[in-house]
């Protein structure tokens, strides 16, 4: 479904991503681990054309994708769900998640304000509040929410769970589950290991700008040693 | 009482036609981050436009507002024009040369203008069954006024459902706090862009057409309109249309009353207003510090001239030095303005390359400088070497005076602030008459008699400006200039190790103020006489584009600059009536092909 081969990013004159390749199936999470700093980020502005990749090729849905516009890219059906979560402040929940909609797709069930209420009922109770006045983790089901307005076929979520209370870590997990379920693939970047397990069927571990370790999630919970090398702190 | 009502209705209709204006400007820089300086341009399009179409057309009701209506929407297309063709392509870059761009386009349109309309006023007829006066508790007030009122508050209502109400509005409020997330959404970007230039461009040309019948339609609408509505824009906050119109109210029923209480300081209350808001409130009443911020790529270090760099310096030094003699007096007086074109533009590079502040003022040290000197020579009797010594002096003063408020500022407020400081200071100079004489200026200005050879003064410009520049390098490479860089490129490490960012931009800006005063006072003992203009918008221009034409961070840059746009600006003039269409586009292309400047080409110097 998403195929990034051999990426390389830079931001200014900082080389950052070395050659990242990733492929993503279709209807499956895929977890990209990695320390602070280790590119997990970087690789989905890149991706999604948000920082240039200066080599590499990103292929979604078997079209090259690499180098358009942001909102191309969007509008071929890649979501993305930054990581600062990049809310409209002054605009209410309703009107954050109307700058999301777009064209349903063909073959899909289109996704409504309604339908993100059923995602995340807290949401509904303050659908004219302005976003700047949310709690961390209602912002970040508005934004997931607001992604999936867009109808897309792959969704990246950058560290949904980072600075979240344990319940709403447990409650986005849910809602992943229910994205997969509708048939959407994920790319998911954490650095939880908890919330990893519990969503993804595959994972990819970077570090310094590469992928270091693929394979399913089962595989990488019996490979101590890989989560030794990699992800311990 | 009644004299109270009616002065501040008065100040509502103007504060309607000002809220028009601002509301497009604010709107255009919210989503797209360009400080249009052509909508003044196109509020002047509106009414020749306007003017056009309601004296072709039969009279009647239908006719006139059809014709209102029509010039509007014609406005709207020219600024989808003028997006498509020039602003699209530098969204990316630095502020600076947007803003110069868009005044490129200002020269353009004023061409145009005068090519299609001509020179002279034009009165166009009065609104059908609007002409009369009512009767407002006893007083006569002018029955278009109120319509007037009637249209900004109904546009006004508009607007804020098209805001608020609309998928456009959402996404245009959303775009201006974030639009590469609104790009990573989905939406298309340019789409959105040309959508709000057509609706900011037509509000401005529906202003201009609305004025018709208020005022004859010249050719200096634009310059006027636009320094009000900046400051309309600057004071409600950038990008904010609620603060646009609170600020449209202010600004419209201060000049209603200062026209009463101080009808001499008008124009420097607007100003002072402006100036008093941006101390208080950095970003305007209802602006946010996101609208104004900027992140440029450090700098590389600036490097001392090679070998090879330095004699060809010292070669075209000491040809300025032998070459005098051979010349006429033509040439002479050429080579002296081109002497005090470089120190003007070296003084200005001093603050914006090692400096990083941005001046959309500096013809206010300028002119300051000249006036200082005009002034003691005309009330004093002074002679002219007083007058020179005097003039760095205080026009270093007033740099002190201006410079406390706007080195606060960065970005475009500092831009805006130090612009309207300048329209402050000429403002000063132009009302002031019995000091100054006004529009007529100061005549007799003329230098000692050893100077009055144009040889002599030639000689004398040359040793001043060039010793003046020379100076100014010299202290980019001195402990200050250091201190310049050093806050300029990071301002936390700076302060960390104990640079006084603060002091060293201010100290900065007054040797900048000062220098360009003594280009001012050679420049008045020259021409024998000072007038307004020394002080106006298109001077700072000038020295601008000099800099920006040199390429900001290199140090030969303004040498560069100078010389080229001196020789460009004399050469328009021989071979065009239309020189400045013919400016304006060459600004316009530099920008585009050239964004670091004549001088960044190269290797840097």
């Amino acid at each position: 479904m998403l195929h990034v081969e051999a990426l390389h990013a830079h931001y200014g004159r900082a080389h950052i991503l070395h050659g990242v390749t990733l492929t993503v199936h279709a209807g499956q999470v895929h977890v990209l681990l990695g320390r602070n700093g280790a590119g997990k980020s970087t690789t989905m502005k890149a991706i999604m054309g948000l920082v240039p990749p200066s080599a590499g090729r990103v292929e979604f849905l078997g079209q090259d994708i690499t180098g358009r516009e942001p909102f191309e890219i969007a509008r071929a059906g890649l979501g993305y769900v930054p990581e600062e979560r990049r809310i409209f402040a002054e605009l209410t929940v309703e009107e954050n998640l109307e700058t999301g909609r777009q064209k349903p797709r063909p073959g899909l069930r289109p996704w409504s304000v309604e339908r993100v209420y059923e995602l995340f009922p807290s949401l509904v109770a303050m659908r004219r509040r302005p976003g700047g006045r949310m709690s961390g983790g209602e912002q970040q089901m508005l934004t997931i929410g607001r992604s999936l307005m867009g109808n897309p076929q792959l969704i990246m979520l950058d560290e949904p769970s980072e600075g979240l209370a344990p319940v709403i870590v447990e409650r986005m997990a849910a809602a992943i589950r229910v994205l997969k379920a509708e048939g959407l693939s994920v790319l998911l970047s954490e650095q939880n290991l908890f919330l990893a397990q519990a969503v993804s069927d595959r994972a990819s571990i970077i570090e310094r700008g590469q992928i270091r370790w693929t394979g399913s999630m089962a595989a990488l919970m019996a490979d101590t040693a890989a989560r030794q090398a990699y992800l311990s702190v | 009482m009644t004299q109270i009502l009616v002065q501040s209705l008065s100040g509502l209709a103007s504060a309607a036609s000002l809220f028009l204006v601002a509301a497009g400007l604010t709107v255009i820089f919210g989503v797209t981050r360009i400080v249009n300086f052509a909508h003044g341009s196109l509020y002047m399009l509106g009414a020749y436009i306007a003017y056009s179409l309601v004296t072709w057309l039969p009279r009647g009701h239908f006719p006139f507002w059809g014709g209102v209506l029509a010039a509007a929407l014609a406005v709207g297309l020219i600024g989808v024009v003028v997006e498509v063709l020039v602003l699209r392509r530098i969204y990316k870059a630095p502020e600076l040369f947007q803003l110069l761009a868009t005044f490129g386009v200002v020269l353009v349109v004023q061409d145009v203008a005068l090519a299609v309309w001509g020179a002279q006023d034009l009165l166009g007829p009065r609104a059908p069954g609007l002409r009369g006066a009512v009767d407002v508790m006893g007083e006569r007030f002018p029955l278009y006024d109120l319509v007037l009122i009637a249209i900004g508050g109904a546009i006004l209502l508009l607007l804020w459902l098209l805001f608020q109400r609309s998928r456009f509005g959402v996404l245009v409020r959303a775009a201006t706090a974030d639009r590469e997330m609104l790009g990573a959404l989905g939406v298309n970007q340019r789409r959105l862009f040309t959508g709000v230039f057509f609706l900011g461009s037509a509000l401005a040309g529906l202003a201009g057409a609305l004025q018709l019948p208020r005022e004859s339609v010249n050719l200096h609408m634009d310059m006027a309109i636009i320094s009000e509505a900046f400051v309309v824009v600057v004071v409600g906050g950038l990008g904010s249309l609620p603060g646009a119109a609170l600020a449209a109210l202010l600004i419209g029923q201060m000049q209603a009353f200062g026209i009463v209480l101080f009808p001499r300081i008008t124009l420097v209350l607007v100003f002072l207003v402006m100036a008093v808001v941006l101390v208080l409130r950095p970003y305007g009443l209802m602006g946010r510090a996101n609208a104004a911020a900027i992140v440029l790529p450090p700098e590389p270090p600036l490097r001392a001239l090679s070998p090879k760099g330095r004699a060809v310096a010292l070669a075209a030094l000491l040809l300025a030095i032998a070459l005098p003699p051979f010349l006429g007096d033509y040439a002479l007086v050429v080579l002296s303005e081109l002497a005090i074109a470089v120190l003007f533009a070296a003084s200005l590079h001093f603050i914006m390359g090692p400096g990083g502040m941005a001046s959309f003022g500096h013809a206010a040290y300028f002119g300051a400088g000249a006036y200082a000197a005009a002034l003691l020579v005309k009330h004093f009797a002074a002679p002219m070497e007083l007058g020179l010594l005097a003039a760095p002096f205080a026009a270093g003063l007033l740099g002190l005076v201006f410079g406390w408020f706007c080195v606060r500022l960065s970005g475009v407020y500092a831009a805006m602030l130090t612009l309207a400081f300048a329209q402050i200071a000429w403002s000063t100079a132009f009302q002031w008459v019995e000091v100054t004489g006004g529009d007529n200026g100061i005549l007799g200005v003329w230098p000692s008699a050893w100077a009055v050879p144009k040889l002599a003064y030639a000689y004398l410009s040359l040793a001043l400006c060039l010793g003046g520049a020379l100076l100014l390098r010299r202290a980019i490479f001195a402990p200050l200039g250091y201190a310049m860089r050093a806050q300029r490129d990071s301002p936390l490490r700076a302060e960390a190790i104990g640079i006084d960012a603060f002091r060293v931009r201010w100290l900065a800006f007054a040797i900048a103020a000062g220098f360009a005063g003594l280009a001012g006072a050679v420049f008045a003992f020259g021409k024998g006489s000072v007038f307004p203009t020394a002080m106006a918008i298109p001077r700072s221009v000038d020295a601008l584009l000099m800099v920006l034409l040199g390429g900001v961070q290199t140090v030969m840059g303004p040498l560069i600059g100078a010389l080229a746009y001196t020789g460009l600006h004399e050469q328009l003039l021989r071979v065009t009536q239309f020189w400045r269409a013919a400016l304006g586009a060459i600004i316009i292309g530099l920008v585009l092909f050239f964004p670091r400047g004549l001088a960044g080409m190269g290797p840097r110097a």
